[in-house]
């Protein structure tokens, strides 16, 4: 096991309730102001997950396509986001959410070590299903790092046993047939798709894509390890009078999960 | 049941969100299944027939040859097929193909918009519900082909991210595929795209080579020294192509745009200008960033307006089967113009690179030439008649 994957999975053994994982998008709207937004939610994260902007982003709905428009537009680049993240190596593990293309240019080995002096303990690649993993995976273990799989509710439960074999540090599971920013219905589909999960994958299990509310997350608590929440928290800071708005509203509605997080049966 | 190559080389591939997969796997498995079906292939071969206009024919073009200095010049006439241009045999064995996978919704991007109504057409004639995404820029550009889409059914959504043109179309087409997968089969329009389009779009589009190859054959008892086509993402290309690709004396020929020039970072050529990486799916030959990130291409033609290539393409450069170069949008409209005066046939503006690349290399191209002539002109009247100075 990467190192990586061990300090994810020590989080999850040792928390005592679902995980909250939050999702900035690093550049946005500039570089300071991500980084405000990664400090305020560092402060109730369990897992921070960092987003690298990439110009086409297919997994993504309008609210994060727009959000990594923007973080581009101020000119972020790769190497920018992962200094934010070696700024907050004191705080939770940081998780990066980046496109494969971003990982190939700049050379997989470079990319990886790079991430890892930053103390980055995993990287979520929405476009890099198991079976085209290899080469990047080789390169993550070598440094380090932890490659964070997705599952979906249309991956069958052969697909499902190959990411089982493969996944480390958590299972991300995507929670709708669809992309970032919707709204998630936790009902029998779900509970079917991380049941199948269970069955097949070891790690814990995380879902994220359309989680919006307290309910939603004590929902998913109630079936999963953990959810992830981006969206949502980026309409929160675009819709604030001023960046501290910004902040002290991230700052609120995290300490309102977590609390929705604490109330969950264990 | 057929073989479907993953990669090209070591191009292609499936870099696309879990969600889709199990709809790529269905689909692989169907066109093996039915590729080699002799009912399917009886459909497919009817319409090609009765409704296509194929066998498409061979043409001399005299006038153009002599204007050029080639004494042997044909025209495989595409722009002879429904719909005006090469891209309805692809929608058309994609659309049977959903049909038989029993999904009810068809989408599509287009650029040109040829992609967009021949996909449209197909949806019609076998009665599927069809969604075509296109950016507002080409949307403008491309005036006529909106208009036909919307008589023939379709919804078209308009997409306004990045510069409003095809890359943008086909990462909103892939976003609705990835929320809609279950019910929907997205018809993508060029061999790009993660496996197994790229394979199964050139297969549908070999039709195009595998009659001009007897056509030639026939016409002068010999093959054709050099075969021209333009590359967008590649399907006329790899079509007819796919014809010659054994025939080691036949110079293969791809035609990129070059835009306002490449010295100006302002064109549509990934394979001289570009380096590998991942677009939409499939990793090729790519217009990007030293950061990865892609950039925006430029091209007078909407069907070449495209920062990728499809990752066969990719393959046959490295391995040196095809050369690759490029024209200008200057010596396109050039050619769009003397193609038009010449033979009475007024091509594409895409097609028009291909024309203008044979003309600039008249002296060194081994007769025979072939080029296809993938579409005709009657939807870039607006754009080339204002760029020639006329009153349109
Ligand atoms: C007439 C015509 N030729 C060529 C192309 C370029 O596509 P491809 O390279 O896939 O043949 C298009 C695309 O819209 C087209 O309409």
């Amino acid at each position: 096991m990467s190192d990586g994957a061990a300090r994810l999975q020590r989080v999850f053994a040792e928390a005592g309730r679902p995980l909250f994982v939050p999702y900035v998008m690093g550049g946005f709207p500039d570089l300071a102001g991500s980084h405000a937004q990664a400090v305020a939610l560092a402060k109730h994260a369990d897992v921070l997950e960092l987003g690298i902007p990439f110009s086409d982003p297919l997994a993504d709905g309008p609210t994060i396509q727009a959000a990594g428009q923007r973080a581009l537009d101020s000119g972020t680049r790769p190497e920018d986001v992962i200094e934010i993240a070696a700024s907050l190596r004191a705080g939770p593990p940081v998780v990066l959410m980046t496109y494969v293309n971003t990982i190939l240019a700049a050379g997989e080995r470079a990319f990886f070590e790079h991430a890892a002096r930053a103390g980055v303990a995993g990287v979520i690649i929405p476009d890099l299903p198991v079976d085209e993993a290899g080469p990047v995976r080789e390169a993550a273990t070598r440094a380090g790092i932890a490659i964070v799989l997705l599952a979906a509710p249309t991956t069958d439960e052969a697909r499902m046993a190959a990411i089982g074999r493969a996944a480390e540090g958590f299972l991300y599971c995507v929670s709708v047939t669809g992309v970032t920013g919707g709204d998630v219905t936790v009902g029998d589909e779900l509970r079917d798709f991380i049941d199948r999960a269970r069955r097949h994958v070891q790690v814990p299990l995380v879902v994220g894509f359309g989680v919006r509310t307290p309910d939603h997350a004590a929902q998913i608590g109630e079936i999963a390890d953990g959810v992830v929440i981006a969206s949502q928290l980026i309409r929160l800071y675009d819709e604030a009078a001023s960046p501290e708005d910004g902040e002290k509203a991230l700052d609120a509605y995290a300490a309102s999960i977590v609390e929705a997080l604490d109330r969950v049966p264990a | 049941m057929s073989e479907i190559p993953t990669r090209f080389g070591p191009y292609g591939g499936r870099y696309v969100p879990e969600t889709v997969i199990g709809a790529l796997d269905e689909l692989e498995g169907a066109f093996s299944e039915h590729a080699e079906d002799a009912t399917f292939q009886a459909e497919l071969e009817g319409l090609l027939g009765s409704y296509v206009g194929r066998p498409t024919p061979l043409y001399r073009a005299k006038r153009l040859g002599e204007r050029y200095g080639i004494e042997k010049l044909y025209f495989k006439r595409e722009d002879l097929c429904h719909t005006g241009a090469h891209k309805i045999n692809n929608a058309l064995g994609q659309v049977l193909l959903a049909r038989r996978m029993n999904k009810g919704r068809i989408i599509a991007e287009t650029g040109a918009g040829q992609h967009g109504v021949a996909t449209a057409t197909a949806a019609a004639l076998l009665d599927m519900q069809c969604c075509v995404y296109m950016g507002r820029t080409d949307m403008q550009r491309q005036r006529l082909n909106v208009v036909r889409m919307r008589m023939l059914g379709a919804e078209v959504r308009p997409v306004d991210s990045g510069t409003a043109t095809l890359k943008d179309a086909t990462s909103e087409a892939i976003r609705d595929w990835v929320t809609n997968v279950r019910d929907t089969h997205y018809v993508i329009g060029s061999a790009v795209g993660p496996a197994p389009y790229p394979e199964i779009v050139a297969r549908f589009q070999a039709v195009i080579g595998v009659e001009a190859r007897e056509q030639i054959l026939a016409e002068e008892g010999c093959l054709p020294g050099a075969v021209v086509a333009c590359v967008g993402g590649g399907s006329n290309a790899i079509g007819i192509f796919r014809g010659f690709m054994d025939d080691a004396e036949v110079e293969l020929v791809g035609v990129e745009a070059a835009g306002h020039g490449l010295e100006t970072g302002e064109h549509g050529a990934p394979l001289a200008e570009g380096s590998p990486g991942v677009l939409h799916g499939s990793l090729s030959y790519l217009l990007q960033t030293p950061e990865g990130q892609v950039s925006e291409p430029h091209s007078i033609s909407a069907g070449l307006d495209y920062p990728g290539v499809g990752p066969e393409h990719s393959h046959l450069k490295d391995s040196g089967r095809v050369r690759y170069t490029n024209a200008t949008d200057k010596e396109a409209l050039d050619a769009f113009k003397a193609c038009s005066e010449a033979e009475g046939i007024i091509p594409a503006l895409e097609t028009s690179h291909a024309l203008a690349a044979i003309g600039r290399e008249s002296s060194r191209l081994v007769g025979p030439v072939m080029v296809c002539l993938s579409g005709r002109g009657d939807k870039d009247v607006d754009q080339a008649g204002a760029a020639m100075g006329l009153d349109v």
